[in-house]
């Protein structure tokens, strides 16, 4: 058979899922559906869809948390898109177009977009002078900025993409009010009696790591510690009421919410 | 000349075929192991004893076999006269050679890109018979392999893949057929299980797990909803060669969180099912969980035990099920004997005497979500238990956590996901996990060892009495069987989602579990 007609006749026996699995058109660089009913039929499909994984409310489970201002994996609506069509090889992302129309996966991406949003709020201080007051009033000794600063406390290089004006201030106030998820403090004393309090890396049934107060990398076998004590709803952060006058509460606010 | 009368015996040994009297006496050769549990009542025991309590702290990696998958490795390897069979994901094969842990053969299966699996394409192993190698795929194939080179015998469709039916389970030869069963819950398939002529491929037999129209038990499901009723039967059953019979666990209902679509008992899902081996006609069905809508599967691996119940010999099974209770049946009649909780559940407030569950009003799936015990991954799952008759325990990779339960719409569509709703984790509360042993006619806790997280690996027991388990932080471990004492432990770098097994090469006892992406053997060092 010459090489021509065998060539012709190859289309006819590639599977049909070739074709489907990569999009055969142009895809637009923004979400074309993004109309609060695109958003509500999208949150529908997710529940539906992506929930299983993702949790209802796409704040995570065996899937990712969806609900923060910038995706990893999808930096913009078309990578989102790509996403939700193509799935995450290697992963347990499915691709979506086996279950949705294009349409549909862009109301999905348009609900996923929301989930991320911070809604406005005012902000009174000044972004400077909370910056300085960041430097003065022992902050940055705990939390990093870019590269700055210690790493005791969460990093909150970006924070103001994913938490709000009032959540902040509240946990200038009352810091062990609202902890990351991951994050415990825990106290350990070893069989010479040092006690130790530091924040949980990692731990396993045999062994913990953590980084104590002072910035130390420490790792036990738990059968050569005297006791281990995890201290849930504990943080080492001091409440900021009565250190800080209201305004420098604000000023702080305003530098927070300004790392984006 | 030793070395020439080794090499001889080595070649002389690989050519003995895997008959069907081998495995159903898998307890007279210890050395090799021959089928998924170990033996045909699934005790996943082995009757090496070079092992201790007193020498395991000896115990060292002897060589490791890299698979080249991101997949999670689900396999349990077999091993015959010198060769272990291992699959990779997502439906490979390979021959390693069990001194050496070198390649002989590979089976590199090409998989469609469009397969719909809920929960990653893996593979739990092959089954072994004559001269062949059974694997199922992820695009629902049942192949069989030449034994020695991995070349494809012959090539079955055992369904569509496209709607969401896969094989992950490894089969199960009898006699001279080899039997599987299918994945497939979360998209709305008619589950079954299926038995195939070991030399030709051809369907022996099919047992549906859901009735048809005009079958009995279709009346436990309401309207047209059997049509999605899954009942899948994706982890390997057991078999009683003296009574021909073969058990099946089956899975969740269609769809898992939302049953106000499919009123009924739903059966046979949830259930553990009798099936006669030559004809696939069932013989009697338990069910666990009536009209499930917490996604608690019952595939886990039904552990066949004679022994004495309230003074009379009785030929039992014992079931410690997803659901978070632990039963023993009698496996000639199917009737209940004895149920109780062996881990944390609030969705029922009994068992009653016929075995079925008092529920407890309003513990179901709403819109909000509640918080419910067990977790939908289970008081345990389809990794295995054992049972050893040296401790005379049933021994348990127990899961203790709960999970928020989420009812959504449940709209079916061929190949795509039919969930009707979700779970997350309790935020905060990740739970724990732990080895339980328990006496295997009651269900009475007489061990336990806690681990950190909620396990994703089984179990083996030894005679030389130890227990063998994985962890999620990548441990291998073992525990005194008798005890439950931390004697050993191995750091493998990777997550365990998997069975462990035992046996003889070169005349040295080896575990060996997949860990991460790999195969580890270990072994005493000299």
């Amino acid at each position: 058979m010459p090489a021509s007609l065998t060539l012709a006749f190859l289309p006819l026996l590639l599977p049909l899922w070739l074709f489907q699995a990569e999009p055969t058109f142009e895809i637009p660089k923004r979400n074309p559906y993004t109309s609060a009913a695109d958003v509500e039929r999208g949150a529908r499909l997710f529940r539906t869809n992506c929930g299983v994984c993702h949790g209802p409310a796409g704040t995570g489970g065996r899937g990712a948390n969806l609900a923060q201002a910038r995706l990893r994996r999808a930096p913009d609506d078309q990578a989102l898109f790509l996403v939700i069509r193509q799935g995450i090889p290697g992963t347990e992302m499915p691709p979506g177009w086996w279950v949705l129309d294009d349409h549909e996966m862009w109301q999905v991406a348009a609900y996923v977009r929301s989930l991320g949003r911070v809604a406005p709020e005012d902000i009174h201080g000044d972004a400077q002078a909370g910056s300085r007051l960041f430097r003065t009033a022992g902050c940055i000794g705990c939390h990093q900025v870019a590269l700055e600063g210690g790493r005791v406390g969460p990093s909150l290089t970006g924070i103001g993409l994913r938490r709000g004006v009032s959540y902040l201030r509240a946990v200038l106030l009352d810091p062990a009010s609202s902890l990351p998820e991951e994050f415990l403090q825990v106290e350990a004393v070893t069989a010479d009696g040092k006690r130790i309090t530091g924040i949980r890396l990692n731990e396993d049934t045999w062994s913990i790591q953590l980084r104590d107060l002072s910035d130390h990398l420490l790792s036990f076998w738990k059968e050569d510690l005297a006791s281990l004590e995890k201290q849930p709803g504990r943080s080492p952060m001091p409440s900021y009421r009565g250190r800080l006058s209201d305004q420098e509460l604000d000023h702080v606010v305003a530098y927070l919410i300004s790392l984006k | 000349m030793k070395i020439l009368i080794g090499m001889t015996l080595a070649v002389f040994v690989a050519h003995a075929q895997v008959t069907f009297e081998r495995i159903r006496h898998a307890e007279r050769e210890p050395g090799n192991w021959l089928t998924y549990s170990g033996d045909y009542s699934a005790h996943r025991y082995s009757a090496l004893d070079q092992i201790t309590p007193q020498n395991v702290k000896n115990l060292r990696p002897l060589w490791v076999h890299q698979i080249d998958a991101l997949d999670k490795a689900e396999t349990t390897p077999l091993v015959v006269d010198g060769v272990m069979y291992v699959t990779e994901s997502p439906s490979n094969v390979v021959a390693l050679d069990t001194r050496t842990g070198r390649p002989m053969w590979s089976f590199l299966r090409a998989v469609p890109k469009d397969i719909r699996i809920c929960c990653g394409q893996v593979n739990r192993g092959v089954a072994l018979l004559g001269d062949s190698v059974f694997v199922g795929t992820v695009d629902a194939h049942l192949i069989a392999l030449d034994r020695k080179t991995g070349s494809v015998r012959w090539d079955v469709t055992v369904a569509d893949y496209k709607t969401g039916h896969a094989i992950t389970a490894a089969p199960l030869a009898v006699k001279d057929k080899i039997v599987v069963g299918i994945a497939g819950g979360e998209f709305g398939i008619r589950g079954f299980v299926d038995a195939y002529d070991a030399h030709t491929g051809k369907q022996a037999w099919r047992f549906w797990t859901v009735p048809a129209k005009g079958e009995p038990g279709v009346e436990t499901w309401a309207g047209d909803s059997w049509k999605t009723g899954s009942a899948t039967t994706w982890v390997t059953g057991s078999y009683d060669p003296d009574l021909n019979v073969i058990y099946w666990g089956t899975g969740n209902p269609g769809p898992d969180w939302n049953g106000d679509v499919r009123a009924g008992d739903n059966l046979y899902s949830d259930c553990l099912v009798a099936l006669d081996a030559d004809t696939g006609k069932l013989k009697w069905h338990f069910q666990f969980t009536p009209h499930d809508v917490f996604d608690l599967d019952s595939t886990e691996v039904p552990v066949l035990f004679d022994g004495m119940f309230q003074g009379r010999a009785r030929k039992l099974v014992l079931f410690a099920n997803r659901n978070a209770f632990y039963y023993v049946l009698d496996r000639e009649t199917g009737k209940f004997l004895h149920g109780r909780p062996y881990a944390k559940q609030t969705w029922a407030r009994q068992l009653d005497d016929s075995g079925r569950p008092v529920r407890v009003p309003g513990m179901e799936p709403t819109e909000e979500g509640l918080k419910i015990y067990p977790h939908p991954a289970g008081g345990t799952n389809w990794y295995s238990p054992s049972y050893s008759p040296k401790n005379n325990l049933f021994y348990v990779a127990a899961r203790e956590s709960g999970g928020l339960y989420f009812k959504g719409e449940a709209d079916y569509k061929p190949g795509a996901e039919f969930n009707g709703g979700g779970m997350r984790n309790l935020p905060g509360d990740p739970g724990f996990g732990a080895i339980r042993a328990l006496e295997p006619t009651t269900g009475e806790l007489r061990w336990q060892y806690e681990l950190f997280s909620p396990p994703w690996a089984g179990v083996i027991s030894t005679a030389g009495g130890l227990v063998f388990g994985g962890c999620d932080e990548g441990y291998f471990f073992a525990l005194d069987s008798a005890t439950g004492k931390p004697l050993w432990r191995f750091q493998t770098g990777g997550k365990i989602v998997s069975n462990p097994i035992s046996y003889l090469s070169e005349g040295k006892q080896r575990v060996a579990i997949a860990a991460g992406h790999a195969i580890y053997v270990f072994a005493l060092e000299q």
